[in-house]
């Protein structure tokens, strides 16, 4: 099959590879219909994350076909039409039955090496490095899907894939990102970051009542879309003095909740900027907290800062004081999809979101290098790529 | 001293054959056994060979382990050489098993199942199941009168074996084993299962011993449970857990992947 491949650091090409075949009961094979780029796949292209090998094949964004189950998978079937969640769980462990299923105990086949690095190892995600599970992804004509009797969700047939896909991953993770914020009536939420992530944190923060939401990037094309298609406040970090700014607006209070949508490849201005490049090029830190230092400080008292961002290891300048100060709450994590995939089905199906919305570029997946290019330079008008196989 | 401990690192793991599974076994167990300066130091150190890596001076993912490692250590206090080397590690032994103190290889490792303590008892009650997570094992047979024969793997092919009897059996409490006269290798083994209240699964903590005899054999044997026992016998709990669980053991063994 055709299948996506990281070879390194901004090296990604479209390689032919053996095609994938069931290694566990639980297991089932799934041909891919429709599968997107990630905010989180940057971070593998851009090199930060650790334990990539060349090779590995990325994406954790897809849906498609049921074409072969293994012997333990009795819900699904041949032809069944599924939407796949990026995070992998057995359904089993005390972390599965809490329903935190991202932090699953059973499915990373290399949990040794993220407990050397974290204490305790998350779930196996598809695609995303060794320490999580070296699975291969979805970006890819046919793929494995793990544990397919707890994860895959059956999609109805009056739904189109590009309405269903994003339940894999960033519709949930948006959504997670608001749920975690506690929302009360007459709440504001500030969010960093308009990429797809932000945009559903923004849609959720609504769906969940928020009276007002307010979208933080420097993409104008990006704020456009969290203005016009999501109904947020916007304001371009980049003009003004964004603490300044979000105090005047919320008449000295500050935002009651705010969500880091960035991560750890955050854009900074300034000196602080300047710094966190200077210390994450010489390897003296490894993520750049520029987004979530801002949300920290701007939070209002008793408020919580709720990080969907993905970051990976040590942060520098974090101003633990203010959020000490402040008594913050924080919420963070990988997302955990299995929990999120009914209700918000739902949701779509009652029309109350179309994730579709987010899309603004298609590509056949022999293009996937090129895709990968344009997503990261982020120029204004390409906010999400889906890929056809 | 950080760059001596530097030194033996970066020489212990690139002496070895540089894949993860090396890397792992090197990987640390959690105590706290270095100084706070070290552990700045460390963080230096982890940060410079992340750094090598990249510019292509060391094996790229090893590096990149071994500075994790290294800002891992600095971050705990953990140093894994020094665990190696016996510092600040006891061979205390739990009187309550079958186990006597002494010499050889004693390992002892403790998880927590999410499922009743009559279930995980069950299961490992049935020692032909033992091989199923004890990699090490190729094959353990019983029979009725609370006998087994097991069969393990030693270093160069040399296959071990012994018989065993079963000599504490507290249903869904305790199993303790020990090997028969005339065995390959005098081990023993004990096993406790604690249930926890309100639901929280059960406490599965084991207890390995091998008294290698004398000779050639006998250095084959301590090497039996691999280069680190505590890693292997670790893994071999987490293939029981998942087992347990989920059923099966999570693997990508050949699974798809572009041009290595
Ligand atoms: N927790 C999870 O399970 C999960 C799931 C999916 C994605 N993520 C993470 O969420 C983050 C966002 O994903 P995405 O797909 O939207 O990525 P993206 O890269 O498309 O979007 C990030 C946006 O942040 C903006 N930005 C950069 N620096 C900023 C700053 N200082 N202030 C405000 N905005 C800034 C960028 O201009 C960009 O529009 C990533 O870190 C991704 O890894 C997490
Ligand atoms: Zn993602
Ligand atoms: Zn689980």
């Amino acid at each position: 099959m055709k299948a996506l491949c990281w070879r390194g650091k901004k090296d990604v090409g479209v390689e032919r590879v053996p095609d994938p075949k069931i290694i566990n009961p639980r297991d089932a094979i799934i041909k891919i219909t429709t599968t997107a780029i990630c905010g989180s796949d940057l971070h593998l292209y851009d090199g930060y994350i650790p334990t990539m090998q060349a090779g590995d094949i990325l994406g954790h964004e897809f849906m498609g076909e049921v074409v072969e189950t293994g012997s333990a998978v009795t819900n699904l079937k041949k032809g069944d039409r599924v939407v796949v969640p990026f995070t992998m769980a057995c359904g089993g462990c005390f972390f599965c039955k809490k329903q935190f299923y991202s932090l699953c105990d059973n499915s990373n086949p290399k949990a040794e090496l993220a407990e050397a690095v974290y204490g305790y190892s998350g779930s196996g995600l598809f695609g995303y490095s060794h320490m999580l599970g070296g699975f291969a992804g979805g970006q890819a004509e046919f793929v494995r899907v793990p544990f397919a009797d707890v994860g895959p969700i059956k999609v109805p047939a009056h739904l189109s894939d590009e309405q269903v896909l994003f339940l894999s991953d960033i519709f949930p993770t948006g959504y997670m990102a608001a749920e975690n914020c506690a929302i009360e009536p007459g709440d504001t939420v500030a969010v960093w970051g308009c990429g797809p992530v932000g945009l559903f944190a923004i849609k959720s923060a609504f769906l969940l009542g928020a009276a007002r939401v307010i979208g933080i990037d420097s993409v104008e094309g990006r704020l456009k879309k969290a203005r016009e298609v999501c109904g947020a406040e916007t304001v371009n970090f980049e003009n003004v003095d964004l603490l300044r700014w979000l105090d005047d607006r919320t008449a000295g209070r500050g935002p009651d909740a705010c969500i880091d949508a960035v991560g750890l490849e955050a854009h900074g201005n300034g000196i602080a900027g300047f710094y966190d490049r200077m210390k994450t090029a010489t390897y003296m830190a490894t993520d750049r907290p520029t987004a979530l230092r801002m949300a920290i400080m701007a939070c209002r008292k008793g408020g919580t800062v709720s990080i969907p961002g993905v970051y990976g290891g040590l942060l520098d300048k974090l101003p633990m004081g203010a959020a000490f100060a402040k008594g913050l709450t924080f919420k963070m994590g990988q997302t955990h999809v299995h929990k999120y995939l009914k209700p918000l089905m739902g949701r779509i199906e009652r029309g109350e979101i179309d994730p579709s919305f987010v899309i603004t570029h298609r590509y056949n997946l022999q293009d996937a290098a090129k895709a990968y290019k344009e997503f990261s330079d982020q120029k204004d008008e390409c906010v999400k790529i889906v890929l056809k196989p | 001293m950080a760059s001596t401990l530097l030194a033996t690192t970066v020489k212990s793991a690139v002496g070895t054959d540089s894949s993860i599974a090396r890397a792992v076994n090197w990987l640390p167990q959690a105590l706290t056994n270095v100084s706070s300066n070290e552990r700045w130091l460390s963080l230096a150190a982890g940060g410079a060979i992340a750094g090598l890596c990249l510019t292509g001076h060391a094996p790229r993912l090893l590096s990149t382990i071994l500075g994790t490692g290294l800002i891992y250590r600095g971050l705990t206090g953990n140093c894994p050489c020094y665990q190696a080397l016996g510092v600040s590690t006891s061979d205390s032994t739990n009187p309550q098993t079958a186990i006597t103190a002494g010499h050889g290889t004693r390992i002892e490792h403790a998880i927590t199942v999410n499922k009743p303590a009559a279930e995980v008892y069950k299961f490992w009650r049935d020692f032909e199941n033992l091989p199923r997570f004890m990699t090490h094992l190729i094959d353990v047979e019983t029979t009725t009168d609370g006998k087994s024969h097991w069969v393990a793997k030693g270093p160069l092919g040399i296959k071990v074996e012994w018989d065993a009897q079963i000599v504490t059996d507290k249903p869904n409490k305790m199993i303790g084993w020990k090997s028969l006269d005339g065995a390959d290798v005098d081990t023993a083994g004990s096993v406790r299962f604690n249930e926890l209240p309100d639901g929280r699964g059960t406490e599965v903590r084991v207890e390995l011993k091998y008294d290698p005899p004398a000779g050639k054999l006998g250095t084959a044997v301590a090497k039996l449970v691999g280069q680190s026992p505590e890693a292997q016998i670790k893994a071999d709990m987490r293939r029981f857990k998942q087992i347990m669980e989920a059923g099966e053991i999570p693997s990508t063994n050949g699974q798809p992947h572009g041009q290595r």
